[in-house]
This record gives structure tokens, C-alpha cells and sequence, in this order.
């Protein structure tokens, strides 16, 4: 399909009427704009290195990891979260072997964000706690206001997941009714 | 205290967690009364950014009061309400010295790339963030700002992350007066930036999305043109060249991220497989769509891998890009300005207020696009 366009009228892309009907056209146009000023007041303050008064140092009481590319810690972090389990040996892994610069070091982070949520699931169940899906991912809002959408969503993971069952069954043991034990007395 | 905590992709709970300590001498604790979901949270709630633990509470956009104070603090007493900006900044680094508040280097030992923000996985710092009851602000002195006299919260809360980030895209676009800006994304950050692209004096501004109902919006507060990519044209670098005389955009602001739709090939290997950091269709438009020599201006999220981007055209064409995490410090004081003198409507763009109980219903109408949401704001039980 070609782009509806009125070619018969005249192109406003050039020009320099703005709509009457807000405030503050133009009030902070800054013909010296210049390509780097938003980003950067210069002071070039950084030509002499890693050299400033440091602020106090907070003191780590859980494990920080550390890009490969500083010395050391930055004056202030945050504390969320400290690494551990399986997801935690990657990720100190990922910290301690690659830089920033190298691809593996996000790949195997991504790969402990994924076992990551593997743990907490089974550390939800070890304390007891079975999580609620339904609340967890909000279907509320969905049951509200796309129920059909939700209904397609729920039933198509349904649907692969008693395929997948399906699948993983045994095959000799397929449309076979369990059999019933037999419990003989003593 | 309550607190919203991710569990896993799509997965938020709003659980009991201890409450935050004073860990260095600069911190407050401030008592969370406006906390809002972010584009950008949508990222780490689809799992597409790395490092991000579960457990973590997210949460960069908010205002509250301040509760406690370390010993150095000097600039913020207990009992005031600030503004805290997402970024954490020491004020004390080369990059803070020179307004790059955005980029210090003494908030984030994870990555040298990235400064330290609020709730946004380790790659962001690890600090926890403000989707909760009460949350840990360091370097008190710096960025938090009291709220101004008689400024209503909704518009405060705003003024940590969307309404400066918008102002800052269009900033960094450069744009002269009478300049033709196209904006891709009309979610929260877009529908500002088309805003304040008048501020600086835009001729024209063009906005692009997928949702009509944003378009709608965008339309209407930002009084500019809205075209929806996936109806109105069949190729968008084409449809803004027709738009501009065959000339092709003089600013364009990517306003979407690592989120984009619109290209399979981008959407499978960007947001389903990660092999990229993710999607960056809206990048890839915007490289094709502005004019030779024209500037892009980049505030959208992406992930800290490679992307699949046109760079033979950006050098043929002799284009400028910028991008940067905004500084809002920077930005507060003029901001502040055209809150209170009526220029900018902030808390206009709140579509949602949601009890903080029910966060994992918000991240869901919000990643979902539903109930013509715009921008949901969460409130904790003692702000109500
Ligand atoms: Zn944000
Ligand atoms: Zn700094």
C-alpha cells in the first residue's frame, strides 16, 4: 500500500510555523547548541586521570562484584541482592574472568539471570511457599481488560504444556490407563 | 515494609522486605509517596537486561520524605519532601563536575558504562529501588531536591525521569528553529520530548508509534502530528522522506529502546533470543529517515551488547548521534521553571494511579498496552 499523501499540497516540512496553541515555542533555542554541550560542560577536567578527593568510602557488608574495568569499588553502591547458588558462581565468573568489552561477559549473565529464577522457584518451595502465578503476573489487570487476549495466552501455554507432557510420556505407556496396585494383605 | 520484588520474566510480587539502612554517611532514607513504572522497568520485568537478580525491588521514578539522615548529610533535614533523581551522582567526579550526572563514576562498580540508578539490576549499581515503602538515597547532598512550595506531587514525580529525559532528547537534537523533529515513541518519554521539542523552537514535530491510542494522546498534548507505522505506511524512512521534501528529517529522537516492534528479524534476535542488546529497529529508522548531516538523538534503553544497526549509512550520510542517560540535576532548575509557570503539564501524562499492593497488576497493564494506559503511577499505603 503507498502512504496516503496529498501531494498537491505544498510541503510543510520547512516550515517555521509553530502551532499557536502552546506555551513556550522557542524559549529555550540555543543556537550554540553545540554537538557536545548537553552531554558535557566542559571543564576537560578528566585529562588528569582518576585524580579526584574520593568520598568517604562505604564499607561492603555483602558481596559486591566489580567490572574489570575500574580499580576498585566506587565510593558508594547499592547492596540488593548479593550473589549466590549456581547464578552466583556465574556471576562471579562473568565479573572476575570478562570485561565489559567482551560479549561473554553479558552472555554469561544472562545465563544466571535465567538459572537465577529456576532457584527462586525451588527456594519458594523449600520454605513452603507456592507462588502465585496468577497474582504474580498480574492477570488481574488482563481479566479486566483483555480477557480475551489472556484467555488465548493461558490456553496456548496450556495447550504446550500437555503436549510437551504428552511427549515426555513413555510411549508404551500412552492412552494405557494407570494400572491399579494391587495391595495384598500381610 | 512492603515492597514490590521481581521473581522472574513477567513475574513481580509486593512482599514484606527488611526496611533499607543508612550504609554510608551521605544516605538518607526517604518514605516513598509517588513511585512510578517506567519504560524502562519494562525491560528488566521482560528479563531482557543482564544481571538482573531476582528479589531485586525496582523502581527509579519517585518522590518522599525524608525520614533519616547519615552524618554527612547537610543539604536535606528530616521531615523534607525531595525529588530524587534516578541518577545517583557523587557531585565529585570528573563526569559530575561537568554536569554528566548521569555518568559518575563513583555510583556503580558493575559497569564502568553505566552510572548509578535506582532498581535497575546490578548493571545500574545494585541499589534497590523506590517501588516500595521506603527506600535508601545516597549521596543526599547531590541530586535530591526539596519540592518546591505548592507543587503538586503527580508533577514532582515526573521530574525525575520522564519530563527531564524528554526535555534532554530534544536537547541533544539540536534543533534550530523551525527544524522538522520526528520522534519514534509516544509512550511517556516520546510524548515529552515531541513536547519540549517546541521549547527549543521545532517547526515541525512528527511522532511515530503502533498504538492509536497513544497516537491519539501524543496528538493532543503535544500538539503534533501522529502517524501510526504499521498502518499509515508501508516503510517509514520512505513515508518521512515524503513528509520533508525527499530531504529526509533534521532531528529524529529515538524514544523507544530495546523494546522495538516493527521488524521480525530485530524483534526475534533482539527481545526473544537476546542475542542482541535488544531490538533496535527504531535506531535503525532513525539512521534512514533524518536528512544528511542531520542529528539522532538517542534516550531509549538498550542492552550493553551489540546491535544490528545501518552504521555504512550514518557515515555516508555524515550524521551526529547523541545519547546519554539524562542528568537531571542538570535539568531540574529549569525544569522546575516551566513546571511552575504553566509551560510544561507533567502529572497530564498520568493515566494510572495503582496502590503499590497491586504493582504486579500495573507492570502488566503497562507491558501490555491496556486500558489506554500512558503512565502508571504506584502509591504506597501511608501516601494515600
Ligand atoms: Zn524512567
Ligand atoms: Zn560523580
Amino acid at each position: 500500500m503507498e502512504p496516503t499523501i496529498n501531494n498537491s499540497k505544498p510541503s510543510r516540512a520547512r516550515t517555521k510555523t509553530p502551532p499557536t496553541d502552546l506555551p513556550g515555542w522557542g524559549i529555550d533555542a540555543d543556537p550554540k547548541n553545540d554537538p557536545t554541550y548537553p552531554m558535557k560542560q566542559r571543564t576537560d577536567a578528566e585529562q588528569t586521570g582518576y585524580s579526584w578527593e574520593r568520598p568517604t568510602l562505604q564499607q561492603p557488608d555483602v558481596e559486591i562484584l566489580k567490572s574489570l574495568e575500574r580499580p576498585n569499588l566506587t565510593a558508594v553502591f547499592g547492596t540488593s541482592t548479593p550473589p549466590s547458588g549456581l547464578s552466583g558462581m556465574l556471576r562471579r565468573h562473568a565479573y572476575a574472568n570478562y570485561s565489559e568489552n567482551d560479549n561473554r561477559h553479558w552472555f554469561t549473565l544472562v545465563l544466571a539471570d535465567k538459572i537465577n529464577v529456576v532457584e527462586c522457584v525451588l527456594d519458594d518451595l523449600a520454605s513452603g511457599h507456592v507462588p502465585n502465578i496468577f497474582k504474580e503476573k498480574g492477570y488481574k489487570a488482563s481479566w479486566q481488560h483483555d480477557r480475551k487476549g489472556l484467555i488465548v495466552s493461558l490456553g496456548t501455554t496450556l495447550a504446550i504444556t500437555a503436549g510437551l507432557a504428552y511427549l515426555a510420556w513413555p510411549k508404551n505407556k500412552r492412552g494405557k490407563k494407570p494400572k491399579s496396585r494391587t495391595v495384598y494383605p500381610s | 515494609m512492603l515492597a514490590m520484588s521481581f521473581r522472574g520474566p513477567q513475574r513481580v510480587r509486593v512482599q514484606q522486605k527488611p526496611m533499607p539502612e543508612i550504609k554510608h554517611p551521605e544516605d538518607a532514607i526517604v518514605r516513598v509517596t509517588r513511585s512510578c513504572i517506567c519504560g524502562s522497568d519494562l525491560h528488566l520485568y521482560n528479563g531482557n537486561v543482564p544481571d538482573t537478580r531476582v528479589g531485586m525491588t525496582f523502581g527509579h521514578e519517585f518522590i518522599g520524605e525524608v525520614v533519616e539522615i547519615g552524618s554527612e548529610v547537610t543539604k536535606l533535614k528530616v521531615g523534607d519532601m525531595v525529588i530524587v533523581p534516578f541518577n545517583v551522582a557523587c557531585g565529585r567526579c570528573h563526569f559530575c563536575k561537568q554536569g554528566m550526572f548521569g555518568n559518575c563514576h563513583e555510583a556503580n562498580p558493575e559497569a564502568t558504562a553505566v552510572g548509578g540508578f535506582f532498581g535497575y539490576a546490578h548493571i545500574g549499581g545494585g541499589y534497590d529501588g523506590g517501588q516500595a515503602e521506603y527506600a535508601r538515597v545516597p549521596y543526599a547532598n547531590v541530586s535530591p531536591t526539596v519540592i518546591p512550595e505548592g507543587m503538586d506531587p503527580d508533577d514532582a514525580v515526573l521530574l525525575t525521569d520522564v519530563v527531564p529525559t524528554g526535555y534532554q532528547a530534544a536537547e541533544m537534537a539540536g534543533i534550530q528553529p523551525g527544524d522538522t523533529v520526528v520522534v519514534f515513541g509516544a509512550g511517556p518519554v516520546g510524548i515529552m520530548a515531541a513536547r519540549c521539542a517546541w521549547l527549543f523552537g521545532a517547526g515541525r514535530v512528527i511522532v511515530l508509534d503502533e498504538y492509536d491510542y497513544r497516537l491519539e494522546f501524543v496528538k493532543n498534548y503535544a500538539k503534533c502530528e501522529a502517524y501510526n507505522f504499521k498502518k499509515d505506511m508501508e516503510d517509514v524512512a520512505m513515508f518521512i522522506k515524503k513528509q520533508t521534501d525527499w530531504m529526509g528529517a533534521d532531528c529524529c529522537i529515538d524514544a523507544v529502546g530495546a523494546e522495538a516492534a516493527g521488524n521480525a528479524v530485530q524483534t526475534i534476535t533482539g527481545r526473544k533470543l537476546l542475542l542482541q542488546g535488544g531490538s533496535a529497529t527504531a535506531m535503525h529508522w532513525a539512521i534512514n529517515s533524518v536528512k544528511k548531516g542531520g542529528i539522532i538523538s538517542v534516550v531509549g534503553v538498550y542492552g550493553p551488547t551489540d546491535n544490528l544497526i545501518p552504521l555504512g549509512n550514518f557515515m555516508n550520510k555524515g550524521l551526529t548521534m547523541r545519547g546519554n542517560q539524562t542528568s537531571v540535576k542538570r535539568l531540574l532548575p529549569r525544569l522546575i521553571e516551566h513546571v511552575q509557570n504553566g509551560t510544561l503539564n507533567p502529572k497530564g501524562i498520568i493515566t494510572h494511579r495503582i496502590p503499590l499492593e497491586e504493582a504486579a497488576e500495573g507492570y502488566r497493564l503497562f507491558s501490555d498496552k491496556l486500558d489506554n494506559i500512558i503512565k502508571p503511577v504506584l502509591i504506597p499505603p501511608s501516601a494515600r
